[in-house]
């Protein structure tokens, strides 16, 4: 079977663009400290929001802003449950995950069987988003590394009581951080619903949200390593997409384990790595999943 | 305005009020958002929550209480034995479906035997297959520091496609013409979980579930295990201090988790769901993370909140049925009590006080 190698590139680069998403986004939550677990969650409903707002209006361009809206909108429960409230990180992220899920099966049925817009043509047989997506990975690279706002995040995420005393808004820049790490989800989502699958199904974001924070583990909190994570994650998912196509004699429903597998994998491989490793490499934002309550 | 000030201990008051306050509050804001939606809220509300207790048709929803609240049960001890140590064993559905997978394994292996120790065989099968499923993220956890909620929520999608090769594939009756999908073990004697009780609902699955609370009790309030488990959640540097070692808590928590979630799998393949299918898995395993939640981690309050859960899951089908409410309507509800649990539950951690 001849494969012609920039074929396979371009489909590797649309598989990766809903992770590369996502994973931007909550690589800057987490940064910030904060351990939003309701990526999958929120992918959905931008899945959702996105595909109903480019059905109805013909724009892909507008799918993606309503994305990005209902994304952050979601995220925003997260953010004053977490932030205002103290609620447990990882409670409320699971809880998110399971609210978005339930609300897009509830509001989604009429979009059922309905077909999507045609995507946005960009330069290089690659679609916008494409290009969004990889044009954000040096952009957050250089707010985090390299801009004033994007310090105090980090400083906020490594100590926030530290943070607090320097006179930094702690809550208000988690709020900020949360909510464009939910705009990212939604927006990565809605690729999924109007540029690879062109239609919507329950559930059908498959656990993308979940990868997405396994990713961010993986890139070690680092914009580039996201870049590469998700590619990783992207050739996984062409090859193992090729290999059904090629009728190779594995049964689909394991050919279909790989993107899990792989994550797992690729998890255990880091995670060993930080822990046995001469260098160790970077470990996880200080405060990552902790409260913070301020009692002055 | 206001300010929180943290309480050196949550009052009981507040612990048994605020789950109540929690499904008040879902009550009200899920009955806007059905109104918004164009149905009648109070109907709705009265069809979820009254109509499969007392209402006509009772006679058949009743049962399916227990039906439904056993696998719930049985899973959230498991759970809870874990969250209050800090280990997040998220992955409970596919433990579930891989204990369904393992018991109905031996019991399509001994068809059409007839002998007593079939179903004592799946029972440990289906423990096992659990068991082993919650011992991967264990491990991984253990041996190379990696995180047990990505790990154990990554095999939910593994199990429910080996779900799906295994009713395509291995399982597939050999007498079902060719529909995918296992033998139906209702129908194979020796390997089927009945109503013990006729037109009570209950089964194996419930017995288990309620042998599997009064062993939480015990582990948690009586034994040296649940200190350490209290401990290494609440102080886990002083939990090592007092000799706890945390691995050997990982381990512990993740693999009885497993087993009771492959345990609820088990009784529900042979029981009520009867065969091996593509899409086995119900979500009990997620549903029974908000029944450990809003039973806040306690015995007593899982079996309220089993109960609870399993009357949305009875009431919503009769929504759909009597009021064409959606069906993922009750998923709605049940994360929104999650997320009103989670909110509320401030009170019992802080003391609100107007600032001076």
């Amino acid at each position: 079977m001849m494969i012609d190698p920039l074929s396979v590139f371009i489909l590797l680069l649309g598989a990766a663009t809903p992770i590369l998403f996502a994973a931007l986004g909550e690589l800057v939550v987490e940064r910030a400290g904060v351990l939003n677990l309701g990526v999958e969650g929120m992918m959905i409903g931008g899945a959702l929001a996105g595909f109903a707002a480019a059905h109805a209006s013909g724009s892909p361009a507008l799918g993606f802003v309503a994305a990005a809206v209902a994304g952050a909108a979601l995220s925003m429960i997260f953010a004053v449950l977490t932030q205002f409230l103290l609620s447990n990180q990882v409670a409320t992220g699971l809880a998110l995950t399971l609210f978005g899920l339930g609300l897009t099966a509830m509001f989604g049925k009429p979009y059922e069987g309905v077909k999507a817009p045609p995507m946005l043509a960009g330069p290089l047989r690659l679609n916008l988003m494409i290009w969004l997506g990889l044009a954000l990975v040096p952009a957050v690279w250089w707010f985090l590394m390299r801009s004033r706002p994007g310090l105090i995040l980090r400083a906020v995420g490594e100590n926030h009581d530290a943070a607090h005393a320097l006179g930094y808004p702690v809550r208000a820049l988690r709020m900020a951080a949360i909510g464009f790490g939910g705009a990212l989800a939604g927006m990565g989502g809605a690729y999924i619903s109007i540029a690879t699958v062109l239609q919507w199904t329950e559930g059908m974001t498959a656990g993308a949200g979940w990868i997405a924070l396994a990713i961010v583990v993986f890139a070690q909190w680092n914009p580039w390593g996201v870049l590469a994570g998700a590619w990783l994650f992207g050739g996984v998912t062409v090859l193992q997409l090729r290999l059904q196509a090629a009728g190779v004699a594995v049964p689909v429903q394991l050919l279909s384990m790989a993107p899990y597998l792989a994550t797992i994998a690729v998890l255990v491989l880091i995670s060993a790595r930080q822990k046995f490793g001469r260098s160790g490499g970077a470990a996880a934002p200080g405060s990552l999943g902790r409260p913070f309550h301020a009692l002055r | 305005m206001f300010r929180l000030e943290p309480r050196a201990s949550a009052p009981l008051l507040w612990q048994v009020a605020t789950p109540v306050l929690a499904v008040l509050a879902t009550m009200i804001v899920g009955g806007a958002l059905f109104a918004a939606m164009g149905f009648d809220p109070l109907a709705a509300i009265r069809t979820i929550f009254w109509d499969p207790l007392f209402g006509p048709a009772s006679g058949y929803s009743r049962p399916q209480l227990l039906v439904k609240a056993g696998p719930l049960i049985l899973i959230a001890c498991g759970l809870a034995l874990g969250f209050r140590a800090g280990i997040w064993n998220i992955g409970a559905e596919g433990q579930y479906i891989i204990g369904a997978i393992c018991g109905a394994a031996v019991a399509l292996a001994a068809y059409p035997l007839d002998a007593f120790w079939i179903f004592p065989a799946m029972i440990l099968a289906g423990a096992a297959g659990g068991w082993a499923w919650g011992m991967v993220p264990a491990l991984l956890r253990n041996w190379f520091g990696a995180s047990e909620i990505l790990v154990s929520l990554m095999l939910v999608y593994v199990a429910q496609k080996v779900a799906a090769w295994m009713a395509f594939g291995p399982m597939k009756n050999p007498e079902g013409f060719n529909f995918p999908g296992s033998r139906n073990l209702q129908q194979y004697e020796p390997a089927a979980n009945p109503e013990l009780i006729a037109g009570s609902g209950l089964h194996w699955g419930g017995v288990a579930a309620v042998l599997a609370l009064a062993a939480t009790w015990f582990v948690m309030s009586r034994h040296v295990l649940g200190f350490h488990i209290r401990t290494a959640g609440a102080a886990p540097r002083a939990a090592r201090f007092a000799g706890v070692r945390p691995e050997r808590l990982v381990a512990l928590c993740l693999g009885v988790s497993g087993a009771l979630a492959g345990l609820a799998g088990l009784f529900e393949v042979a029981g009520p769901a009867g065969q091996i299918t593509e899409s086995f898995g119900s979500g009990y395993g997620f549903t029974a993370i908000i029944v450990a939640f809003l039973g806040r981690l306690h015995p007593l309050g899982i079996l309220l909140a089993g109960l609870l859960m399993a009357l949305t899951y009875i009431g919503g089908e009769l929504a759909q049925m009597m009021l064409n409410l959606p069906a993922a309507s009750v998923q709605v509800f049940q994360g929104m009590l999650l997320f009103f649990l989670l909110g509320f539950d401030i009170l019992t951690r802080y003391r609100i006080r107007r600032r001076a």
